[in-house]
């Protein structure tokens, strides 16, 4: 479609948006302002790292089965790997959450990109959560029951029954990581249209 | 080449028990308690790690980072 004509069609019109709102030099820029050469910039992307370990270890031991990772040696180092690259997205989110709280991330019409972030944490917290009650033993026993009373009293247990293993697992391959992947799918996107947020004397200077 | 192997194979079963004797993951948790503040030990390290690790991403200089104003 040449320029200054709307298209006629739905999806033509879906493109010209999309190269609107992210035209090829912001969606895969080649560089980045001066202050992001900063190691508190860096936590972002090692979140992403651990969580692509997290989502490719995950796989595995969901195609190999609970038979697999309970009983053979590389079966246990695949569900280790799964843990403790879950204990890493999480430590370095949390680093990346600290970060951008204090720069007041936020500024600058960049108020869904940390929604989308604090929503991506919660979520993800959901998501270990059901990871824990997948274990298949004592120690999610004992988490499921500890926190079937306060769920159920808030009236979702009809939808999310921590004692039902299967649906637990469901939620927690399924229904979960797809929500966690796409929020941060977008939280990403977003900080490709507004850019990496500056660090507060350096936006003050701008005004 | 004995000697190699035979060192190797008595590493290989020393380290775990050393590894195990520094964070016993496998025995009861232990927690610090002063009045109405728990935590165990675990979640403790964990939480002043990532305070160290915050505060060394601000402190130390990145490589190649210019100084330009």
């Amino acid at each position: 479609m040449s320029e200054g004509v709307e298209s006629s069609t739905w999806t033509g019109r879906v493109r010209d948006a999309g190269v609107a709102a992210f035209p090829p030099d912001r969606l895969l820029p080649d560089s980045q302002p001066v202050y992001v050469a900063s190691w508190v910039y860096v936590f972002g992307v090692l979140t992403l790292a651990a969580f692509t370990v997290v989502l490719l270890s995950g796989a595995v031991i969901a195609l190999a089965g609970p038979a697999w990772w309970h009983t053979s040696s590389l079966g246990h180092y695949v569900n280790s790997v799964h843990l403790w690259s879950t204990e890493l997205f999480f430590f370095f989110m949390v680093v990346h959450l600290w970060g951008k709280f204090f720069m007041a991330a936020w500024r600058g019409r960049r108020a869904m990109t940390w929604i989308t972030g604090a929503v991506s944490f919660l979520v993800s917290i959901a998501t270990a959560f059901t990871g824990y009650l997948s274990q298949q033993n004592f120690d999610s026993q004992w988490i499921g029951g500890q926190a079937k009373d306060g769920l159920n009293a808030s009236g979702i247990g009809a939808y999310f029954n921590v004692l039902n293993y299967g649906q637990m697992l469901l939620w927690h391959v399924l229904l979960l990581p797809l929500a966690v992947g796409l929020l941060i799918a977008g939280h990403i996107l977003l900080v490709r249209r507004r850019g990496v947020v500056p660090p507060l004397p350096a936006e003050k200077e701008e005004q | 080449m004995p000697l190699r192997g035979r060192g190797s194979t008595l590493l290989r079963m020393v380290e775990p028990t050393i590894l195990g004797a520094v964070v016993d993951l496998n025995g009861s948790p232990r927690y610090v308690h002063q009045g109405w503040f728990l935590i165990s030990y675990a979640n403790l390290s964990v939480i002043l790690l990532m305070i160290a690790v915050f505060a060394l991403a601000i402190w130390l200089p990145f490589p190649g980072a210019q100084k330009d104003e």
